[in-house]
């Protein structure tokens, strides 16, 4: 317990963790940490390490250097694996079973009284479903038996492997309210995901790993102000008047009578004061700030060489 | 720990019942040990014997062939099937140790395994002792076939368990089954017959063929179940052949190959990465 020692509030300590597949690293040097009740979102896209440092985590993978703490326990031990669980990417239960079977299953390994199934059942939406065979279920259906097994025994982390992939919008909202009751009710929710939306951004912190590093960690305001991207100006001229608003403005000439600027955040009303300046020459402006896919793409891609 | 194996081994009894497994194996054994029965009933007169006592011995030869087969069938996808799925990832993040999660699938598979022998066997040998009568012998006998099955049959469920953690896939695991199948039932006598023949009564018939014919568990099988009353060995024809053989090899191959290759199994299964 030398670790949970140190701060009480770290559920889980990653430090220069690293994973090797034969002579490539997968995972590089990565550090995080996640206290009781925040929720962080592990972006990253497809082969970027997210799965990778998620199974090192719960002690399925082997880890090459560094190390990992889940509230003071090494990965994979009981006591660990007792307070942490876990829904993987693409959740294949038996389909002969049906799902309050297959969560009684889960109930009884995980040492939690069967009676505790039937009202997840309900909170995730199965009730109906729930003496059915998970053979009939729909993917959505599916995940959300995997978001009930999360939900046993009120884990102290949660590790939610791309939860929200292939589910419709509605599905994935409801998932995200559950995740921040989970979060509410002193859970440290890590979720991954191969893209930055609203609901992403909804977490507290937002971690962003590229090709085994992680190249941010911050919350979404940080990320905004660090990234410094910068906001599009749409300008439409009046008729004849595009030469002339170009020239003044000095922004590129999109067509017939578009112009288009860019400008920090720090010289928007400098350069809106500009455009209102013109009068009658202008017809319309359009202020676009980044959106939250400029930003992931900007950390996530290396957008900037950052 | 009993209630983690008991909730593994429940769902996967659920899930045998269901896929239809319990069915076809019980099916399976009452079929061929009826069609086995009587279709080997002519020699009781000729050799003295009732024809429950034939019956068990060539529902004996029938077992050496069909319960390895059922076993490596039932295991063979227990750990690869698993990890394709991945569900094994899922259920190992969960306080239960491999270990656990192997007997808790074992004592399952012999659930399904002993009601299939018990009812087969049972079944068939009621309709002999209806039809030809039975004697105390052969009950005995009867009831020796029909637990040594369950061992052997656990011995080749262990084999499943073990390939199954070392293959890669459960396709690879199938063709790795069949494999050990092959050569354990058909291949592995046919060496030794073949041996015998050019050896021609030397020192390697008397000494050594009856050691090796009990160092494969299936053939230990066999001389237990054929040699160990002597009205069975009668109808069998085996009497012969396993003269110098001690009475515990025999019974230290059934019950030793289970329990080390189980072992074996659990060490592969600890280098499963789910």
């Amino acid at each position: 317990m030398a670790a949970a020692a140190e701060d009480k509030d770290d559920m889980l300590e990653v430090r220069n963790v690293v994973k090797r597949q034969g002579p490539r690293e997968t995972v590089r040097d990565v550090s995080l940490s996640l206290r009781a009740g925040e929720r962080l979102a592990l972006l990253g896209h497809n082969g970027a390490g997210k799965t990778t440092l998620i199974r090192m985590i719960l002690g399925l993978t082997r880890i090459d250097g560094g190390s990992i703490s889940v509230f003071g326990n090494r990965p994979g031990d009981g006591r660990a694996r007792r307070i942490t669980s876990y829904l993987p990417e693409s959740v294949v239960f038996h389909k002969s079973l049906t799902g309050l079977e297959q969560l009684a299953l889960f109930a009884r390994l995980a040492g939690q009284p069967v009676k505790a199934c039937a009202p997840l059942l309900e909170r995730v939406g199965l009730s109906d479903a729930a003496n059915r065979r998970v053979g009939a279920y729909s993917k959505g259906m599916r995940q959300r038996l995997g978001l009930a097994q999360v939900l046993l025994g009120r884990p102290r982390l949660a590790l939610l492997d791309e939860p929200t992939s292939g589910l419709d919008p509605i599905s994935r909202h409801d998932f995200y309210g559950i995740v921040d009751d989970m979060a509410a009710q002193g859970t440290a929710v890590l979720v991954s995901s191969h893209a930055l939306t609203e609901l992403e951004a909804r977490t507290n912190r937002i971690a962003i790993l590229r090709a085994g590093r992680l190249v941010a960690m911050d919350s979404l305001d940080n990320l905004r102000r660090r990234a410094g991207l910068p906001i599009r100006i749409h300008v439409r001229a009046a008729d004849g008047h595009a030469d002339e608003v170009a020239g003044s403005l000095g922004g590129s000439r999109m067509n017939g009578c578009r112009v288009e600027l860019s400008c920090t955040a720090d010289q928007k009303m400098a350069r809106l004061k500009a455009i209102t300046a013109l009068g009658d020459a202008v017809a319309d402006v359009d202020v676009v700030p980044p959106s939250l896919e400029d930003l992931y793409r900007h950390y996530a891609a290396g957008e900037a060489g950052s | 720990m009993i209630r983690r194996i008991s909730a593994i081994a429940g769902a996967e009894l659920r899930i045998a019942l269901r896929n239809r497994w319990i069915l076809i194996a019980t099916s399976l054994m009452v079929l061929f040990s009826l069609a086995l029965t009587f279709s080997g009933s002519a020699p009781t007169g000729a050799l003295g014997v009732d024809l429950l006592t034939v019956s068990v011995a060539s529902m004996t030869t029938l077992s050496v062939y069909l319960v390895p087969l059922l076993a490596l069938l039932m295991s063979f996808d227990a750990i690869a099937g698993e990890v394709e799925r991945g569900a094994l990832a899922l259920v190992l993040t969960y306080p239960v140790s491999r270990g656990e999660l192997l007997v808790g699938k074992l004592v399952s598979h012999l659930v399904v395994l002993s009601l299939a022998v018990f009812l087969g066997f049972g079944i068939a040998g009621l309709a002999a002792w209806l039809a030809g009568g039975a004697s105390g012998e052969s009950l005995a006998a009867l009831l020796r076939l029909c637990w040594s099955a369950v061992v052997l049959g656990a011995s080749f469920l262990a084999i499943g368990y073990a390939l199954s953690s070392v293959a890669r896939s459960s396709s690879a695991a199938a063709g790795l089954a069949i494999g050990v199948w092959i050569l354990f039932v058909v291949l592995y006598d046919l060496g030794l017959l073949g041996a015998l023949v050019y050896d021609g009564g030397g020192f390697f018939t008397r000494k050594i063929f009856p050691l090796l014919l009990a160092a494969n568990p299936a053939d230990a099988f066999r001389i237990f179940n054929l040699s160990g009353t002597g009205k069975v060995a009668l109808a069998s024809g085996l009497a012969g052949a396993t003269t110098g053989l001690p009475g515990w090899a025999v019974l230290v191959s059934m019950f030793g190959w289970p329990l080390a290759i189980l072992a074996l199994a659990r060490l592969a299964l600890k280098r499963v990465e789910p």
